[in-house]
This record gives C-alpha cells, structure tokens and sequence, in this order.
C-alpha cells in the first residue's frame, strides 16, 4: 500500500488526466518523459546546483522554543519562507523551467493567486531567459499588487483573468486556454499539486526536498528521522506534499493537513474543501472540488489568496478519504491571530497561508514530547497591507 | 441505427449547429432547435453550461455563463427537452463538460438522455482511456453515440485508436484553438483537411472551430462529411435575437 501516484496518475480513486484532446499531446509529452528526465544525472545535477546556489537550500529546520513552550510542544518550522521569492513555491518552477528547456519549449505560461508562484516563474524565466506570461484574477491582481510589480520587474507579463470569479481557479482556466491556442512551443508551468496527471506527481516530487531535507536535519537534532506529526497548510497542497512526501508511508508519522475555514464552514464563505468538496473534475484532475448540486464549482473565499482555491491536489483527497491525513479548518481571524503571535514570539513573520497551520495549536493538543514539523511555506511581506488593515497596525 | 448514423449516411454536406441551452432567454431551448430544423440544419448539438468551460473561447464561456445565471441546469435541461420528440426530428447531441455528467450520475444521465431521444454525447473533457475503461459500457447501454475529438496536433496513431473507438463521426477540431478563436482558414487548415481524407478512417469527419461563414463553411466541407457552427451562431443571435435563426442559416448555404 503506497501513498504515492500509480502510473496513470491515481491516488486512490482520485487524480488522471480528465482533458480535452487539444490538450493531450502536450501532456502526453510531459508523461511520457517526466520521470526520465528527471532521473538524468544532468538533470538532477543542474536542480541541486540551482536549489542551492540560487534558492539557498538547505533551509534551516528551526527549532521553534518560545512557540513551543507557549503550546507545550515541541515545534519545528521548516523554514520554506527563507527561499528565494520567499515561499517554497521556486522548488516547483526550478524544476519545470529545466524540464521546459529539456522539452525545447521557450515560452512559459503560470497561474497565479497570491503571486507567489507568478513571482517564481516569472523568476526562473528571467533567470533562463524565457518568454513568460502569467494569468491573475483581476481581483486578486487588487489585491496582491506588490507581488503583480515584483512580476513585471522580473519582465514577465501579467494577463488579467476577467471571467467567471476573476481569482485563482479562472487564471487556471485562462492558462489552460493558452495552451490549448499554443500547443507547441509553449510549457505550462502548474502552481501546485493540482491538473491533470502527471502535473501532480511532478509538483510533488519537486517539493519533497522539503522533507528530503527535514529527515536529515531532524535526525541531527533529535536523533530520529521521523517526528511524531508533519503540519501544512492546503491551498493546491503543494507545500503539504513537499513535506508529507517522505513520510506519506511511514505510517507512524501524523499527516495534518489545514485548510481555510474563511469565515467558517458553514458561513458560506469558505475555501475548506475537505469539509465542503465533493468528487468531481476539476482542471483535469477527480479530486474534492466546491461544487453546487448541479456539478458547477463555486467561488471559495479565505483571506488568503494561496488558499482560495475550490479543489485539492487528488493526493489530499486520497488522503483525506482514506484516513491517512487529518483535516483541520481555521478561519480568517484565527489564522490573522497565529501570524501575529509567531512574529512577535519567534520574530519571524509568516504568510497568511502559512499562519493557517501555525493556528492550530489553540485547538489541536499534542503530546510535551511530541515533535511536530511545520511547513513555514512562505513569509509575510506580500501580505502587509492585509495585516495592516487586519490589526490597524 | 441511431439517427446520426442514418444522417451520416446521407448524400449530402451536413451543417450542423451548436447553441447553449438557457440562452440568450432561459425558455429558447425549444424555439431555437425548432428554428434550426425548419432551417434545414442536419444536426444539433445543445450546450450544457459549465462554470469553466475550458476549451472555450469568451462568447461560448459568456453564454455559458449568462445561461447559468438564467437559472439552467442539467435537470432543467432534460425537463425542457422531455417531449422534443414530438416535434423535433433531427439527430441530437448533448455537448458539455463532464463534471455536470458526472454529479448527474453517469448512468442516469445516459438513461435519461436515450428516454427524451438524445442520440449523441461530446464531452471534451472525457478522454478516450477513461471512456473505454470507466464509461464505454454505459453509454452503448443507452444507445448513445459519444464522439471524440481530434485536433492538428493528434498523431496518426491516435486518430486510428480514435476512429476504432468511434461509432458515428469524429470530430475534427480545426486548428490548435479554443472555440471562437480562428479568424479564417488558410494552408495549414486544407493541408490538415486532406491529410485526415487520405487517411481513409470508417467514421466520416464533421469538422468543427472556426466556421462562420459560406466560405469556411465550404472550405471544411470540400474533404469532410459536415461542418460545425458554434461561436459564429452565438454571436448572431446575441446581436439579432433568438428569432433570428433563419436570417443565420441563409448566409451558409
Ligand atoms: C506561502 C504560501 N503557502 C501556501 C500556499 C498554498 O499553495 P500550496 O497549497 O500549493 O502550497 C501559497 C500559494 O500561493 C503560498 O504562497
């Protein structure tokens, strides 16, 4: 029993390839090469020269005290947020860029929510010197505008998405139309663990240096490779993927995935899609989506952009489903409330995606000598303006 | 023989008409398909709104999206559509996004599309792998034709695979593009055309994306068995009304 991928793409009942056939050869390219390619001695040369060179890997695994001896536990950050661009999400478009170049594609396309994966493309593109367009909400290019100047500075082109919603889930459907209309030179560069097979288990095997990582330096500090719970936040789940990678099948490690409550569950302004999704496509992938009885996806809502998305990676539904993972919901002011409270116990000022995982300690109790692994997937600059307003700082 | 077969089998170039259901008004359904026979269109195929119709360009997305907001669903749809046998001859075809299918349950969907007289399912989103494992038995339950796509970019190999799979007729996308996005065929479009004529497949090709006028109407019929309007159709009657269906067909042939 294994919690990874098969080779059509499936985790459990969830994941394959649910795509028009305009789209099929290009992601028959990607399939048919991914794992080949990735497994070049050059290839995986050139990946860890760049993620250490350029992104500053290894990031620390720090040893959290104040927080944890608030919470009476011990408590590890892995500190994501340290990366260039600041979020874990330049491990994925490390990787995709050279695949592209390996594939002999020379223009990039990306979605984007917060801007944080529209930030990292459009960095690796400036890096390699690629074409890149990168597809927003409208409203989020409102709401995120430092990240929207970080990407035109890095030379990219940010294209609004005007239909439907006008946040994450339509910039996904706006790239994917440009792929359609550009089948041949062109790679799309997917944010998270989500889209059709293989995008997932690439995604994801990209990230799982997180816990490649976190293996190595936990056994350093605490005699064990294995701690007792691994903590991350769930947009996409891209950052939860890269830590839980390692230990999806050590069954002696909790798996705790944290979603966004948005105002809570039931308030109708949501984007908890454990608690809320049903089975169903969405972007190519059977995973738990928002959708109304009649099969249409609905408009999540977090504070956060990087969570407001109505589906999950199908690895977190499988999870889900199967019991492996622990879901956990937190609203907007809790969330607000954990981001606060570690910048001002550990002087670390995290993402509002991540302060969703740091939120749970209120309510989710552990052992004293229990060790918990939390993704730090990403630094608080993008959201200041979002905090400031929050706490009329 | 469904009714597509027999059409298929017909001496002539088949026009076939796309619209949404549920627009422009959220009762046109019938007016419309009514129209389009009068009309002599050959074939139809009833858009099921989705909320992210990906494969589509801005005027289906925002007919999808103002039908949606009509009020229409997969079950409003089938209730419109119940007695369309009592007046509506022609072969029809549902085409849509598979989620809606699937939260309808596939099984009832089929069941209930054979019971009105629906003849033919395209979901874009179906790719043939998950069909032939998951779905294949279902749909041939309920006697419905489900047509595949196929696109420049589609290797031989695959449009063989394609056609062994097909029952009626493959539709052939006209040109790497989401719908409405084309604005005139040229070389590329003729060569593909021929290339997929000499192939010499068992099911006739009904070309589709990019249709709009005489011109690419006869264009995409001179090696092909029909053609496709979809966006152009859409465009008409959201600047002339939903009574301005023969006004659109005269203008094709
Ligand atoms: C810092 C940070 N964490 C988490 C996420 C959520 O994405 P994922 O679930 O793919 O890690 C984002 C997305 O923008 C992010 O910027």
């Amino acid at each position: 029993m294994t919690y990874q991928a098969d080779d059509r793409g499936y985790y459990g009942d969830f994941g394959g390839a649910f795509i028009p056939e305009m789209l099929y050869p290009n992601v028959e390219e990607l399939r048919s090469q991914y794992v080949q390619i990735m497994q070049e001695p050059s290839f995986q040369e050139e990946f860890k020269q760049l993620l250490k060179d350029y992104v500053g890997r290894p990031t620390p695994l720090y040893y959290a005290e104040r927080f944890s001896k608030k919470y009476g536990t011990k408590i590890y950050l892995k500190r994501e947020d340290l990366c260039h661009t600041g979020a874990h999400k330049v491990n994925n478009t490390i990787g995709q860029i050279l695949m592209a170049k390996r594939l002999g594609k020379n223009r990039i396309i990306a979605e984007t929510g917060a801007g944080q994966h529209g930030v990292a493309t459009a960095t690796v593109c400036a890096l390699m010197g690629l074409e890149c367009i990168v597809y927003m909400g409208a409203i989020d290019i409102e709401r995120q505008a430092p990240n929207v100047a970080r990407m035109k500075m890095l030379g990219a082109t940010v294209r609004p998405a005007m239909s439907g919603s006008r946040t994450l889930k339509d910039a996904t459907n706006e790239a994917i139309r440009d792929w359609i209309n550009n089948p041949v030179d062109t790679h799309y560069i997917i944010g998270s663990v989500v889209g059709p097979h293989p995008y997932p288990d690439m995604v994801a095997r990209f990230q799982s240096v997180i816990s490649e990582e976190t293996k190595k330096q936990l056994l350093e500090k605490e005699g064990r490779e294995n701690p007792d719970y691994v903590v991350a936040c769930v947009g996409g789940g891209s950052n939860a993927a890269g830590l839980y990678y390692h230990y999806l099948d050590e069954p002696e490690v909790g798996i705790i995935a944290v979603e966004a409550a948005g105002k809570g569950i039931d308030s109708g302004e949501s984007a908890a899609t454990s608690a809320l999704g049903r089975e169903g496509i969405i972007h190519g992938s059977k995973t738990l989506l928002m959708q109304t009885d009649d099969g249409q996806i609905t408009e999540p809502y977090s504070i956060s952009a990087g969570l407001d998305y109505p589906g999950v990676g199908p690895m977190h539904a499988h999870l889900f489903r199967s019991g492996r993972g622990e879901f956990i919901s937190v609203t907007d002011q809790d969330a607000m409330t954990a981001g606060l409270e570690l910048s001002k116990l550990e002087g670390i000022i995290p993402a509002i995606e991540t302060s969703h995982a740091l939120a749970i300690f209120e309510t989710r109790k552990f052992k004293e000598d229990d060790v918990v692994v939390i993704n730090l997937s990403g630094r608080g600059d993008k959201d200041l303006n979002t905090f400031i307003e929050y706490f009329d700082l | 023989m469904n009714r597509i077969q027999q059409k298929l089998q017909e001496d002539k170039k088949l026009l076939s008409l796309y619209f949404t259901a549920g627009y422009p008004a959220i009762n046109d359904t019938l007016s419309i398909l009514t129209q389009l026979q009068d009309n002599g269109v050959d074939m139809v195929e009833i858009g099921l709104p989705f909320s992210d119709p990906l494969a589509d360009g801005p005027t289906i997305q925002a007919s999808s999206t103002a039908a949606l907001n009509n009020g229409m669903t997969t079950t409003l749809l089938f209730e419109q559509l119940k007695d369309v046998r009592k007046t509506i001859h022609i072969p029809l075809i549902l085409m849509g996004y598979f989620n809606p299918m699937l939260q309808y349950g596939v099984e009832q969907f089929c069941a209930k599309c054979q019971e009105i007289g629906i003849d033919g399912i395209i979901m874009p989103d179906l790719p043939l792998a998950e069909y032939e494992t998951d779905y294949k038995a279902i749909f041939e339950k309920y006697g419905l034709i489900n047509v595949f796509l196929i696109t420049p970019q589609t290797s031989d190999d695959r449009i063989r695979q394609i056609d062994a799979a097909s029952d009626g007729f493959i539709y052939m996308v006209s040109s790497a593009s989401t719908t409405g996005n084309i604005s005139g065929f040229g070389n590329t479009q003729s060569d593909y055309f021929k290339r997929i004529a000499r192939m010499n497949l068992k099911n006739p090709q009904v070309v589709g994306f990019g249709i709009k006028d005489a011109q690419t109407f006869a264009a995409a019929t001179e090696y092909q068995k029909g053609a496709i309007i979809g966006s152009a159709f859409i465009k008409h009657i959201t600047e002339n009304g939903a009574e301005s269906v023969a006004e659109f067909i005269k203008k094709i042939r």
